[in-house]
């Protein structure tokens, strides 16, 4: 018994838990959205994913080794999540060009430049698609019309958005009779359902999306307060806008189907890094989230508002740490 | 539903390998080694010297104060020497080294297996015969029990709670006490509600004890005021303020004690060690020690005379499996690790783990995600990753603010991160700093 112990402080049990099976776990959560958009759009989602996911981990792995100088990791799978969201949210026929641009200013500036994982206050993926949605914003308004594998990749046949149609016309046509123009071929709440919309590439199939969602709440990757309260505030807000004149406006449902709320809110909004730690600021930030976007959508001049409306609740998310705690237990005894 | 307390709580793999093993009695060791100071307080003065012959159950260093405890001899035979040795903590303490020699008994201690259930003492008289006896808490705190008897002038106690939970890992020596000794126990509750003067007395014990709750449920309606409550297994339901919560819904004021909201905790050891002190006149000088470990040849409870260094029980139970690379005294979530098997059994060791080179390594740390699961976890409701990233910062007065002192060590935190950050460590060292800055801050 003359053994040399290891002598370590308590606990000396440790869970199976890892950031790697987190970030695998929303890998496989954003499978259903994947395969439903091949589906859709055939190879050129593929092409436009596939290069996305490469370049961030790419671009991950040159900024460690070179600028940084540190032994380069891209195992946690970090890079993987930020290369699948930002595919997710920019259109199927966008230049392979662009996407490998987008993948560098969402690893480069939107992550690496403040320390990488952990460190970075705003979406990287999200970063990424503003800066390209800023810069080349016909590009990254342009969608192809859905016809899985026949889905070309240069043609010029696009289609508009349900939401593009909504925001250039609210105000000036009542909306049933947008909806029942057969011209502007507005998507049902089937279609929107399953998917057969236009729209970016991971977002149209809301099916897929809200499987998604239950997966990650199964496994207990992320909690439901930050989705359920943005997708709750948005019902909210919308069906009262609605219901005061429904000439005027969509209804809730419609609101929830469509644009990038269901990927946004799901996969966008519970990015860990970015969103408030407490349950009750996870709670405050939901309806930031909902708020801003409503008001995008329906006053603000772009069709969709749900990345400005994370990105912008992302730069309240320490504000929000320092003044919504977690119930302590215990009230605390006066002049104790 | 079984109830449990509501906020935070982890699971660990439960490992109960030693459950289904009767308490075996350890054979006398050559020597024992008795600290005086096995209990929190101010340590016990020596009333023996080199060369004196003493007998088991005598007292041989006497309390010093209120909150102090009287040490006895756990063996017959002769003082080798007081000396500072090496216990638990890691430290040096003053201790009474005995050669044991027979096993002579004092003989005012009944030391029959006669079960005797009459209560005839008052409640001031058990209190003083808990103080007399050296009984202190055996759960881990070894708080002296007749300092937590004392009802404080201008507080109330209205109901008893006996901390049957053993929701560390490993560990069984409770289960087995309540399974073997059950009589005794309720005995001792009833002396404890008396000591009080309460009529009710709850005891709460985790559902994966199930034999155990069968057993203690049909006896106890024998004992007027005794209740048994199963509870979902989850820990650390057997921190004394989660399991005030759990049972009667009360939350303890942050450093606050359970009297403030009108109940005190004792753990079903000490209510047997009581049993033992009033009705037998046995001071505490043994107690049950789980032996366990995955790799371990036979797990055992072991009925070991206090001062038993740990060595003898790890060879009674097959010895170290060539693997060892970690011995732990309690359990894996909250136990100390020791440096040393020459350490001796105190009253406050619950059990031995031995954990394999594998079981110990601790994996690589990486960057904080904030992914929350150490705030959800939190039975406390305190925020890890700030307090750890404060400690780091040193910035004391933040952390006292976002209340480290709150935290009791229990180790989800730690346990739980995906990224392997060593929270409670950071956590202890904000606490040791904090500590420091209130206490000079009152001086």
């Amino acid at each position: 018994m003359n053994k040399l112990l290891t002598v370590s402080p308590s606990p000396h049990e440790y869970s199976r838990e890892s950031t790697k099976k987190l970030m695998y776990g929303v890998v496989i959560a954003l499978v259903p959205a994947f395969l439903a958009t091949i589906w859709f759009f055939g190879w050129a989602a593929i092409i436009v994913t596939s290069v996305s996911v490469v370049s961030c981990i790419v671009f991950e792995f040159l900024i460690q080794k070179f600028i940084l100088r540190k032994k380069p990791d891209v195992s946690d799978g970090s890079a993987i999540v930020t290369g699948l969201l930002l595919a997710f949210c920019l259109p199927t026929n966008l230049h392979p060009g662009l996407v490998v641009l987008g993948a560098l200013v969402a690893i480069g500036i939107g992550k690496m430049t403040f320390g990488g994982l952990g460190n970075n206050p705003f979406n990287p993926a999200l970063v990424g698609r503003v800066f390209l949605f800023l810069s080349f914003p016909v590009q990254m308004t342009t969608w192809p019309v859905p016809k899985g594998f026949k889905t070309s990749f240069t043609d010029a046949i696009t289609g508009a958005t349900p939401l593009s149609v909504l925001n250039e016309n609210y105000d000036k046509i009542a909306i049933d009779k947008l909806m029942a123009d057969p011209e502007l071929a507005m998507p049902d709440y089937q279609q929107l359902f399953w998917g057969n919309t236009g729209g970016s590439l991971g977002e149209i199939a809301a099916f897929a999306l809200i499987l998604g969602l239950v997966y990650m709440l199964v496994r207990k990757i992320i909690t439901w307060h930050i989705p359920l309260t943005i997708l709750l505030t948005v019902t909210v807000f919308t069906g009262t806008l609605w219901l005061a004149n429904p000439a005027a406006n969509a209804d809730p449902l419609y609101h929830l189907m469509t644009g990038g709320l269901l990927l946004g809110a799901i996969f966008m909004a519970t990015d860990y890094v970015t969103s408030p730690m407490s349950r009750k600021g996870m709670i405050v930030y939901g309806i930031g989230i909902g708020i801003i976007t409503v008001l995008i959508r329906r006053f603000g001049a772009y069709p969709e508002g749900v990345q400005f409306a994370i990105l912008i609740m992302n730069a309240f998310t320490p504000l929000i740490n320092t003044y919504m705690k977690p119930s302590r237990f215990g009230e605390e005894i006066k002049n104790g | 539903m079984l109830k449990t307390f509501p906020k935070g709580g982890v699971h660990p793999p439960e490992n109960k390998i030693s459950a289904g093993i009767p308490i075996e009695i350890l054979p006398l060791p050559g020597q024992v080694i008795i600290p005086v100071c096995q209990h929190l307080g101010a340590p016990a003065e020596p009333v023996v010297d080199k060369g004196d012959e003493v007998k088991a159950g005598q007292v041989i260093a006497h309390s010093k104060g209120f909150v102090s405890a009287n040490i006895h001899s756990s063996v017959s035979g002769k003082v080798l020497k007081i000396d500072k040795m090496l216990d638990a903590s890691g430290y040096k303490q003053t201790s009474i080294v005995i050669n044991v020699e027979g096993d002579e008994w004092l003989d005012s201690v009944d030391r029959s297996n006669k079960l005797i259930k009459d209560v005839s003492l008052t409640g001031e008289e058990i209190i003083k015969k808990c103080a007399e006896n050296g009984i202190v808490g055996m759960g881990g705190a070894t708080f002296p029990s007749h300092v937590k008897l004392s009802i404080p002038p201008g507080k109330k106690c209205d109901v008893l709670i006996i901390n049957g939970v053993e929701c560390e890992p490993y560990l069984t020596s409770d289960h087995r006490l309540m399974l073997e000794k059950t009589e005794e126990l309720l005995t001792g509750t009833t002396l404890l509600m008396k000591a009080l003067g309460v009529s009710r007395a709850l005891i709460g014990i985790e559902n994966n004890k199930k034999d155990a709750i069968k057993k203690l449920e049909s006896l106890a309606r024998e004992y007027e005021g005794i209740s048994i409550h199963p509870l979902k297994v989850k820990y650390p339901q057997g921190a004394e303020k989660q399991l005030i919560k759990a049972l009667i819904n009360r939350e303890v004021p942050s450093g606050g004690l359970p009297v403030d909201v009108g109940t005190v905790v004792h753990n079903v050891g000490t209510a047997y060690a009581v049993y033992e002190a009033i009705q037998k006149n046995k001071p505490l000088v043994e107690r049950v020690v789980t032996i366990s470990g995955k790799d371990m040849d036979k797990p055992l409870n072991l009925l070991t005379r206090i001062g038993t260094p740990l060595s003898k029980l790890i060879e009674h139970a097959g010895g170290l499996p060539d693997n060892t690379a970690k011995v732990v005294n309690g359990g894996p979530m909250m136990g100390k690790a020791l440096g040393s098997l020459e350490i001796p059994v105190t009253k406050g060791t619950s059990g031995i783990i031995i954990f394999s080179e594998e079981e110990s390594r601790r994996k690589e740390t990486g960057p904080c995600i904030r992914c929350t699961k150490c705030i959800s976890i939190c039975p406390m409701g305190l925020e890890p990753y700030l307090l750890m990233t404060l400690t780091e910062k040193e910035l004391y007065d933040r952390s006292e603010k976002e209340r480290i002192m709150d935290c009791m060590e229990c180790g989800s935190c730690s346990f739980t991160c995906p990224a392997n950050r060593p929270l409670l460590d950071y956590i202890r060292l904000g606490k040791a700093n904090v500590g420091r800055i209130i206490r000079e801050r009152k001086q």
